[in-house]
């Protein structure tokens, strides 16, 4: 696909765009490698070494944190800054702020994960970072907020195209999530109480919990959907109208579900039966969003033979469907009685963080990275490799996931012939070694994929063109 | 309104956002501190932690238990032979974060007070498979060997005191206390003789079995050996907790 030699680059801020690029392939390789090890730990404890800042209870937040902020915010943050100035023909407000956001983000979670391994953390699941890290947290994200808004007010198209709509949504929502969840009373540096506790405590943690995946990991990326897959496939969005309908739907629905994390503890039974209502009615505007990306390949499907970044595309919005059903269906209380506390859970979250997450974002990558330094991707083979790697990863994943969390739960409510519980809990935690040790497997083939694509994207780096230098440090005009 | 009119004007379409998403947690959050009937009313017997049990709890918090440990059973049968009584919102009124989980990579530990021996919890924590051949759990050898820094246990009481917790500092909080819960529960509440009362607990509980050092094992098992003990569910009938469901 040919592009329009050095103007873009002139026009807009690439700079940002290509660190964010960067650093999130960097949080990546680390966060997902962590995983692994931990992965790995269940199946083989010995792996803890008996040293403090290796042991799972320590490394796990390191993971979720490594992942879901550094590498989904890097990637949200590199794609919402590329996309914004695309779609709004303006470059990017405010550069310095833009260049606090970066250094701001990445040393947060850079200073957060290392306060983890030593002890330090809030102990409330995602919202780790102690208090003085959620300030500086707070300052990025307003920063993040000014120069996305202002960019917006100076686009020269009267519209604002609906990638947009989604990205603006996430800063918004998140800035909320965050401030409320995190309001604690310190007692020094390194130390607070969360203001509230018990069951309160409890409702606003998974309020925020949820949301960080309604809108961290779900609108944010529907975003980057919005702008890449009409983008790659060549052709517009499938329908304007659906656009409009699912977006609000989902930003408005996604703000009552936190309770089904909830279901049969302290919280009222009111607030846990609105949430799986919510729930369920959820799986409307995310299918929308799926039929909607999907369905824009329609006239266009054999792309999918041709073309291994569509293949990526449309295969995180299979996964996006596939989590958007499990989520719903687990979100009955039925179903929860089952599945909660049991891996099923952390399959459903790998299913949307591997299969969702993380392909829309190397599709979206393989996209930008030709275009970012001027240069044709090094092997199209191997995005075909990272590809495959990536989907038999996450299918060994999620089913040896399935195994186990169904597994345990059967186990721990089946009852022997005169009405005792048939199993001790440490048999449902020998039982469940197999399928740690095929999880460890998964995550190891989806690790290798992404170094695969480090490699590739080193070389693409490495081998474009000199005078494309010259034209990108190029003063930029003024746009 | 035309969708148009929206989609070309920043701010309003911003305020839109705002007020669709704000929604859903007031009508489902803010009532929670309301509604009276939200946390049982056990009648004063659950109190706050103590000043050893609380440095526990923060060695809790710290190692990242939560993260495969429960502290929630839930209302079913297969839960009420394993665990015990299924939890009480009052019973974690006092937990400045709640520590409920979300994950029971091990079995839950909500009622796990007085289940085992104060030797049998070191052993465990100091060496998990020495005690339960199968388990995946990590060694907690650092736990016995690190002396407890209790120095700043009174801030740690009085930001908990800011929150809501009734630990006393004045003369009409500690009255207030031996009204609620009896003298000698108001006297380990109370904030100006916080060291003393955790030097006193360590000394005479004799958790980690050797009481000449308090170590943070001490303070661990000392949390661990009081969860889900504070409600005495012979007191109530049947189905009264229910009410509040």
């Amino acid at each position: 696909m040919s592009q329009s030699s050095a103007l873009p680059a002139e026009q807009y801020n690439y700079s940002i765009v290509r660190r964010f690029t960067i650093m999130a392939m960097v949080w990546a390789v680390l966060g997902m490698s962590v995983g692994v090890y931990i992965a790995s730990e269940l199946a083989w404890p010995f792996l803890n070494f008996d040293i403090p800042q290796l042991t799972f209870g320590r490394l796990r937040p390191t993971h979720t944190t490594m992942v879901i902020f550094g590498f989904g915010g890097s990637a949200l943050f590199a794609t919402s800054y590329y996309v914004v100035q695309r779609t709004s023909q303006a470059r990017l407000a405010f550069p310095w702020l833009a260049e606090f956001t970066f250094w701001g983000w990445t040393g947060g979670v850079a200073l957060g994960v290392l306060s983890y391994v030593f002890g330090i953390t809030q102990g409330r699941e995602y919202a780790e970072f102690e208090w003085p890290l959620d300030i500086a947290i707070t300052l990025v994200w307003v920063s993040y907020f000014v120069v996305y808004v202002e960019t917006l007010r100076r686009r020269n198209q009267p519209h604002i195209y609906v990638a947009n709509w989604f990205y603006l949504a996430f800063i918004v929502a998140v800035a909320l999530l965050h401030i409320f969840n995190n309001l604690a009373v310190p007692v020094s540096l390194t130390k607070s109480y969360s203001l509230f506790a018990g069951v309160q405590d409890a409702m606003t943690q998974w309020w925020y919990g949820h949301n960080a995946v309604g809108f961290f990991l779900t609108a944010a990326f529907l975003g980057m959907m919005y702008y890449f897959v009409p983008k790659q496939a060549g052709r517009p969005i499938y329908s304007y109208r659906l656009s409009i309908i699912h977006f609000w739907a989902l930003i408005f629905l996604y703000m009552w579900v936190g309770g089904h994390h909830l279901h049969w503890t302290a919280l009222p039974d009111w607030v846990s039966t609105l949430a799986a209502t919510f729930s369920v009615i959820l799986l409307m505007p995310s299918w929308g969003g799926m039929i909607n990306g999907i369905m824009t390949l329609s006239g266009a499907w054999d792309k999918l033979r041709s073309d291994p970044v569509m293949l990526f595309l449309i295969t995180s919005l299979s996964f996006y469907g596939m989590s958007t059903f499990e989520g719903p269906l687990m979100s009955l209380k039925s179903v929860n009685a089952l599945s909660h506390y049991t891996d099923w859970t952390v399959g459903h979250v790998h299913s949307g963080a591997l299969g969702w997450v993380a392909m829309v974002s190397f599709g979206s990558f393989y996209h930008l990275i030709p275009r970012l330094w001027n240069a044709r991707m090094y092997s199209q083979s191997l995005i075909y490799v990272h590809f495959w790697l990536a989907t038999i990863g996450i299918v060994l994943y999620i089913t040896s996931m399935w195994v186990a969390g169904i597994g345990q739960g059967l186990m721990l409510r089946s009852f022997d012939d005169y009405g005792n519980l048939a199993y001790t809990f440490i048999e449902t935690v020998e039982f469940m070694h197999t399928p740690y040790v095929w999880r460890a497997l998964g995550g190891a083939f989806f690790v290798t994929g992404v170094l695969i694509m480090v490699y590739n994207m080193a070389m693409t780096i490495a081998r474009r063109q000199p005078a494309t230098e010259a034209e990108l440090s190029a003063k930029p005009a003024q746009a | 309104m035309r969708h148009e009119q929206i989609e070309t004007n920043s701010g309003l379409m911003l305020l839109l956002i705002l007020v669709v998403i704000s929604i859903g947690g007031l009508i489902e959050i803010v009532p929670l501190f309301y509604i009276n009937e939200t946390v049982e009313d056990v009648k004063g017997s659950v109190r706050p932690y103590t000043p050893l049990e609380m440095r526990g709890r923060d060695i809790y918090i710290r190692e990242g238990c939560y993260l495969c440990h429960s502290q929630q059973i839930r209302p079913f049968r297969d839960e009420w032979l394993r665990y015990g009584h299924y939890s009480l919102a009052a019973e974690s009124q006092y937990d400045h974060p709640f520590q409920w989980g979300s994950k029971r990579t091990g079995p839950d530990l909500a009622r796990v007070g007085g289940k085992y021996s104060n030797q049998w919890q070191v052993q465990h924590l100091n060496a998990p498979r020495s005690v339960v051949p199968q388990s995946i759990m990590p060694n907690y050898p650092w736990l016995l060997t690190t002396a407890l820094d209790y120095s700043d246990v009174a801030d740690r009481m009085r930001a908990l005191r800011w929150t809501g917790v009734p630990y006393s500092v004045t003369q009409a909080e500690y009255d207030r206390n031996v009204k609620t819960f009896g003298k000698a529960t108001a006297d380990l509440l109370d904030i100006t003789q916080a060291q003393d009362t955790l030097l006193k607990q360590a000394r005479e509980g004799e958790f980690d079995g050797d009481p000449s050092r308090i170590t943070e094992m001490d303070a661990l098992v000392a949390y661990l050996q009081i969860l889900g003990t504070m409600v005495d569910f012979s007191q109530y009938d049947e189905g009264y907790f229910a009410k509040f469901r």
